[in-house]
């Protein structure tokens, strides 16, 4: 059954935020790419863990941190049977997808060797990109990229002449933050695994979105940031295949990730506290478990659907102002519209959205391949969520109206 | 006899304390965006510009007897507007004037928004080449 307009008012009271004016009008927020927005169930969540339970975990014999374990391993627990992961050891709790990433690349960076080939797509956030760079200048392993083409879709023809049994590596995100295009991440990992290489997915943006089935996928490492998921910021997961994670050095070192520790040798921790340094973000982990009931409770499918009738109805009713350019026009998206108007800069017409309560981002996106690959400096972003409404694609339509006719 | 930067700052105050509410200003800003003394295209490279990561600004800046005379643009609207107010203020004046001059003058026209150092079409950073230049050119002068 659909999300009714009903259901939709009533998922909106859960967000206190959503009630709030900028700039004297009521704020429409359309930049759920770069963080959604948090319900009262999981504000309540870290106030109450903030006020009844807070201790250190892992590490304590008193009843207060027992609890406080106990809710962080529900919380892994919960993070499991979301993405359907075969053992809680797999979650590595992180502070989010870019320190995931960093994780799995710098313990890459110590196992590679000069004539090791990596791969990253053109459709990367350059946390997808950057470490990967910085692993092949440390041990001489290339990266080679997957090519994009004007609808925003991956040149897969390309990417299987770039495979080969050099190739060590794969990335690769689930979902484009810039344009929101779906990759087709099943045929990637088929084909890098068909020549034994490893796949790493950003699943970032596509958590919000997609209940992404790990096991089915067999994916190797899959990265995931709770505050795109109405979770709080500074708590994420890295997934790892247990074997990969046993391979992989550990990233930070310190207290937790060890067994024994002396001045003549240390020895590290099993799985997940390898790659678990330090005491952790607990009630954001926590916090993060709640995000996945609270979206869970909705449901998955109702969200995609109702996400998709919003893409669509924004997309019609912007293609039709002349002038309009959108980025990103392949069938699989998820709610993301990256456009520009011929001849403005988007900086401006983000500048006039926002003096009317509408918060998009401009920019490159930490995208800049792909805005390099258009020749556009940036573009203008509105990103859709569940709880955003048909009145405010109405009023962002005449947003972008109004400031075309100011700037022209 | 030209007038003084806190003159020119106070007229402009006075220009912006006419309008009701943001969109006449921003009709404003991008009235005065088209009447921007344009920098020569050839001045249009990385070393003019300033660093900001959402709009490219340039500017150039070159003496005439003991003045500093600004030219810039760029490539988006809001910005040439924002630029052209900067120079209007800064331009034609003589660099220690434009070294000690006191840049409030923003908040009270309501640009408050474009102050904010993540804001980054550099408001901040213009400012600061502007009294860079100021610094170099009083060097200059005093050699």
């Amino acid at each position: 059954m659909n999300l009714s307009s009903k259901d939709i008012e009533r998922i909106r009271n859960d967000f206190p935020i959503l009630n709030r004016k900028v700039n004297g009008s009521d704020l429409v927020y359309l930049d759920n790419a770069a963080t959604s927005q948090t319900p009262k169930q999981v504000i309540d969540c870290i106030v109450d863990y903030y006020s009844n339970y807070n201790a250190n975990i892992h590490r304590g014999v008193h009843s207060l941190s027992q609890q406080a374990t106990e809710a962080f391993e529900v919380a892994r627990k919960k993070v499991q049977q979301h993405f359907n992961i075969a053992h809680p050891e797999e979650v590595i709790f992180t502070s989010g997808t870019t320190h995931s990433i960093n994780a799995v690349a710098s313990g890459y960076a110590k196992l590679l060797n000069p004539g090791d080939e990596l791969i990253v797509s053109a459709l990367e956030h350059h946390s997808n990109i950057v470490p990967w760079q910085m692993a092949c200048e440390q041990s001489g392993a290339s990266l080679k990229v997957i090519p994009m083409d004007a609808s925003g879709a991956l040149d897969l023809k390309t990417y299987e002449s770039l495979l080969s049994d050099r190739t060590q590596l794969v990335f690769c995100n689930h979902v484009s933050n810039a344009l929101g295009v779906i990759n087709p991440i099943e045929t990637i990992i088929e084909k890098a695994h068909a020549v034994g290489a490893a796949v790493l997915i950003d699943g970032a943006q596509a958590a919000p979105h997609i209940k992404a089935d790990l096991q089915a996928l067999d994916v190797d490492f899959y990265t995931v940031s709770a505050h795109k998921l109405c979770g709080p910021t500074g708590i994420g997961m890295l997934f790892g295949k247990k074997e990969r994670l046993e391979a992989l050095p550990p990233y930070q070192g310190g207290g937790e990730m060890i067994a024994t520790v002396s001045f003549e040798k240390t020895t590290y921790a099993g799985l997940p506290h390898k790659f678990e340094a330090g005491t952790p973000n607990i009630a954001g982990g926590i916090a993060f478990g709640a995000a996945l009931d609270y979206m869970n409770s909705i449901g998955f499918e109702r969200i995609a659907a109702y996400e998709k009738q919003l893409l669509e109805l924004a997309t019609e009713k912007l293609s039709i102002i002349e002038g309009v350019e959108i980025y990103g026009t392949s069938e699989e998206k998820t709610a993301v519209l990256s456009f520009n108007i011929k001849g403005l800069h988007p900086y401006d017409i983000g500048s006039i959205l926002d003096q009317m309560g509408i918060a998009v981002r401009t920019g490159h996106h930490c995208a800049q391949p792909i805005m390099d690959f258009y020749q556009i400096p940036g573009t203008v972003r509105a990103s859709f969520s569940f709880y955003n409404t048909v009145d405010e694609i109405n009023r962002l339509i005449a947003g972008v109206i109004k400031a075309k006719e100011m700037l022209s | 006899m030209s007038q003084s930067i806190s003159e020119i700052q106070e007229e402009i105050i006075d220009e912006f304390s006419m309008f009701d509410d943001w969109m006449q200003r921003y009709e404003y800003m991008i009235s005065l965006g088209k009447s921007l003394p344009l920098i020569d295209e050839n001045y249009k490279t990385d070393d003019y510009l300033i660093k900001g990561c959402q709009s490219k600004v340039w500017v150039h800046a070159a003496l005439e007897g003991d003045q500093l005379i600004f030219k810039a643009d760029s490539d988006a609207i809001i910005t040439k507007g924002i630029i052209a107010i900067l120079i209007r203020v800064f331009s034609h004046q003589k660099p220690e004037d434009i070294m000690e001059a006191d840049t409030s003058f923003i908040d009270e026209i309501g640009l408050k928004e474009h102050l904010s150092p993540t804001r980054a079409n550099g408001l901040v950073s213009m400012i600061k080449q502007i009294k860079l230049y100021a610094i170099a050119f009083r060097t200059q002068l005093n050699q």
